[in-house]
């Protein structure tokens, strides 16, 4: 009985020697350490994020509209009407909250990935919903982005399923630390997190390429919904894309985030979103844990002066995995 | 790295104090560690008969105060159409009443509240007494010369002494039988120890025994050896202070002194009662230093309140170790502290039933708003006033029925229950029933806890008289939050990795 409760949990122990980190350790040792507060409105809003991104030169998608009060809900319908896919998305949201993405639509009906159709009505609810703080941290009141949707490369074909394959990086001192590729699935709506049932693809840092996968804890080999082999996977641009994703710490100031970047047809890398908390799914992917890197990171001293290019060259470096 | 050393060492100051005042409100206070401890507290009442002739009269009573053993509570006397004053004279306090003329039989009361108080302290003179030359007749000085060598022989100092003579007189000898027909037991052993030239006094005491009516004092002898001293009870021979003897006159003075009455009696009726604790305390120290900041001075309507709201820190306690420790998903951080003190209020499977119906409930119709599209603070609103309906509902419906403990989900906080209601519908909408189940289960779980934690008896005990317990709660949240350890749900959710990286 209780040998049998047991083996469901790993000895702490047994954690601490991989250099898995915890909840605990990420919020005391890593986020209220590196993270400044006064900083966090940057990411926490993604207007904000955007307008940083621009100044700093990173490619980000097409901003189609802002809504900031109810009385401007009623233009929902002028804004999207001629653009044929876009996503509403909370500017303060967290953890993929609030977002609607709709693929097409024939001015009726708005097509949500799954399939399901949306009227103009709910979609004007939901910008209410996001001006009354419903999708924010805290509750507070919140204004809706609506931005256009992402073509996102060929080369991602079959291996997500209804939805935007994303790239997430850890980028701690503004060295890329770990990567996972996040693959919506039919569990997950279209979402790309992975509690949510996303299948996560852990990469390797110096390629680009797959290491492995799992969906909800377990290593999986081919996509559940395409059947595709998920070791097939290579991120193309992986240099730009590391590059971009280094850049985001001197665009933000923060020490530990994560960046999320897609791969769009025309734009190349782009980046979606920065995280001031990012979360530990991505050491269940790449089958790791992050600590040590991040101490070797520390270890380099207080005072940094490197280049992105140069932080990149030293992560790529570093932190290979042996294949 | 910053240094840590700061945070320690508040920690550690927060914890020392917490623990200094709990230890100071014990020790010095008195108050108990543990619940339901009650006190036993005496009211002896002393009852003065004499017969007035028309003259004036003052009766003069000698009345105890707080001594080794006993706390004096309160006292108080009857005796109408007399003068009374508590008089502090040499001979101790005493009570005296005082009349223009009285005649006839006359009454006199005297009550007084002692609680049995092991930490009593109270002056009992230990100055040793003059010792008077007597003369007594033949052949008891003879007798009692015999005796004293005996015991002499056998002892080493006044109290040993004591003892031996104590032992020989209660043998049933020949000489004790003797001695026994000259004085009672208390006069002789006293003369005796006069006589071998031990100082002692004889005391008045009173033999305790729940219900009893009319009783007598009765003799003890003090007998010192230098500064120290020793109580002796020369009727059985014992040594030290009797448990439920209560010394009633201790100053060598006369029990009654009465001008202008004949014929007086003094008798004495007990009763014993228990009384809690607190409230036993609360009169043994009404009188509060700076230091003592006890909430027993607080109005009761008062104190019932803080009683509730000392037990939020234990609440909170509890919700940031399940969480830190633990990994508990709840919604809302301190959402399940509100429920749980709602538990308190309606008792736990009520609640759980009635914050169970009402969520539910509220998520069905819920469900329908949010077609409405609805502002939120409207929908919220609209929530509440539903929240309140559905209370209403199941009160009236539970009435009704001839549920009456029904009547008490009035008592949850009904805000807190329509935003519980609002976010579990999103999340609804959002990541499905599974999730809805998980933090809603998380939630009531918590809440369950930390109700266990806040009714438990003892807790509720220690954090009203303890006050000193809430730093060293404070202590242990700071700690928690420098915690920077696997939670418990880790362990489990990193499991298949490690089995992973062992097989690798």
């Amino acid at each position: 009985m209780i040998k049998n409760l047991l083996a469901k949990y790993a000895s702490p122990f047994e954690l601490g020697r991989h250099g898995i980190m915890g909840m605990n350790r990420r919020n005391i040792s890593y986020i209220s350490r590196y993270n400044p507060r006064r900083l966090y409105p940057l990411v926490d809003n993604k207007l904000k994020t955007k307008q940083i991104a621009l100044d700093a030169g990173v490619t980000v998608p097409d901003l189609v509209g802002v809504i900031e009060y109810q009385h401007q809900v009623s233009r929902l319908w002028d804004m999207v009407k001629d653009w044929p896919g876009f996503c509403i998305k909370p500017a303060k949201g967290s953890g993929g909250k609030g977002i609607t993405v709709i693929v097409d639509h024939d001015r009726q009906r708005f097509t949500k990935p799954s399939g399901k159709a949306e009227t103009i009505e709910d979609l004007e609810r939901h910008v209410s919903n996001i001006l009354a703080g419903l999708y924010s941290l805290g509750g507070k009141p919140d204004v809706a982005l609506i931005e256009a949707l992402i073509n996102f490369d060929d080369v991602f074909d079959g291996f997500s399923y209804e939805g935007v394959p994303d790239t997430r990086v850890i980028v701690f001192r503004g060295f890329p630390i770990m990567a996972m590729m996040r693959l919506s699935t039919q569990a997950s709506d279209g979402k790309a997190n992975l509690h949510q049932g996303a299948v996560g693809v852990g990469l390797d840092i110096n390629t680009g390429r797959a290491i492995r996968a799992v969906q909800f804890n377990a290593p999986v080999r081919y996509h559940p919904d395409t059947g595709r082999d998920l070791f097939e996977l290579k991120v193309p641009y992986w240099e730009q894309l590391l590059n971009l994703s280094s850049s985001c710490y001197e665009m933000s100031g923060l020490g530990y985030i994560g960046t999320d970047m897609v791969l769009d047809k025309h734009k190349g890398p782009m980046l979606l979103e920065l995280n001031a908390r990012p979360g530990l799914a991505i050491q269940t992917a790449n089958a790791a844990g992050l600590v040590p890197r991040l101490r070797k990171i520390e270890k380099l001293g207080r005072k940094i002066t490197m280049t992105p290019d140069e932080r990149v060259a030293f992560s790529r470096k570093e932190f290979a995995s042996e294949l | 790295m910053y240094s840590r050393k700061p945070f320690y060492l508040i920690v550690a100051a927060l914890f020392l104090v917490g623990l200094a005042l709990m230890l100071h409100r014990h020790f010095v206070y008195e108050v108990p560690w543990l619940p339901g401890e009650k006190r036993q507290i005496w009211s002896v009442e002393a009852k003065v008969e004499f017969e007035a002739n028309g003259r004036p009269v003052k009766a003069s009573l000698a009345v105890p105060g707080s001594q080794p053993g006993f706390t004096l509570m309160n006292e108080s006397a009857a005796s109408p159409g007399y003068g009374l004053s508590f008089v502090q004279t040499e001979g101790g306090t005493r009570a005296e009443w005082s009349i223009r003329s009285a005649t006839g039989h006359q009454e006199l009361y005297y009550k007084v509240d002692m609680m049995l108080d092991p930490f009593a302290k109270g002056p009992i003179g230990n100055a040793p007494p003059q010792i008077p030359t007597v003369e007594v007749a033949e052949p008891y000085a003879t007798a009692m010369d015999q005796v004293l060598t005996l015991a002499r022989e056998r002892s080493s100092d006044n109290i040993t002494f004591t003892r031996e003579l104590l032992k020989e007189l209660n043998n049933g000898g020949q000489n004790a039988e003797l001695l026994a027909q000259h004085k009672s037991a208390g006069p002789l052993l006293l003369e005796m120890l006069h006589r071998a030239g031990v100082p002692a006094r004889l005391l008045k005491g009173l033999q305790l025994e729940d219900g009893r009516r009319r009783q007598p004092l009765v003799d003890v002898v003090q007998v010192y050896d230098g500064e120290r001293y020793q109580i002796f009870n020369p009727a059985t021979g014992d040594q030290g202070l009797q448990e439920n003897l209560l010394l009633w006159e201790y100053h060598s003075a006369p029990v009654l002194d009465l001008v202008g009455g004949s014929n007086s009696r003094v008798s004495f009726s007990m009763l014993e009662q228990e009384q809690p604790v607190n409230v036993a305390l609360a009169k043994k120290f009404d009188q509060p230093d700076w230091i003592n900041v006890s909430l027993y001075n607080l109005p009761l309507e008062e104190q019932a309140l803080f009683k509730g709201i000392l037990l939020i820190p234990i609440g909170v306690l509890a919700v940031v170790f399940l969480r830190i420790i633990v990994g508990v998903k709840t919604s809302g951080t301190f959402m399940p502290v509100l429920i749980a003190m709602a538990f308190i209020q309606t008792s736990l499977l009520t609640g759980l039933v009635g914050f169970l119906l009402i969520v539910g409930t509220g998520l069905v119709l819920r469900s329908y708003l949010s077609h409405l599209n609805l502002l939120l603070v409207a929908r919220i609103s609209a929530v509440i006033i539903m929240v309140i309906g559905m209370i209403g509902f199941f009160s009236i419906v539970a009435y009704q029925l001839g549920l009456t403990e029904g009547m008490k989900i009035t008592f949850f906080p009904m805000i807190i229950l329509a935003w519980t209601i609002e976010r579990m519908s999103v999340l609804w909408e959002e990541e499905g029933p599974k999730e809805v189940l998980k933090q809603g289960g998380g939630s009531l779980v918590v809440a369950v806890m930390a109700f266990l934690a806040m009714n438990n008896e003892l807790i509720r005990h220690l954090t009203f008289n303890f006050l000193g317990l809430q730093l060293i709660v404070m202590a242990a949240v700071l700690l928690l939050g420098n915690y920077t350890g696997y939670r418990l749900t880790e362990l489990k959710r990193f499991k298949p990795l490690v089995d992973e990286l062992k097989h690798d």
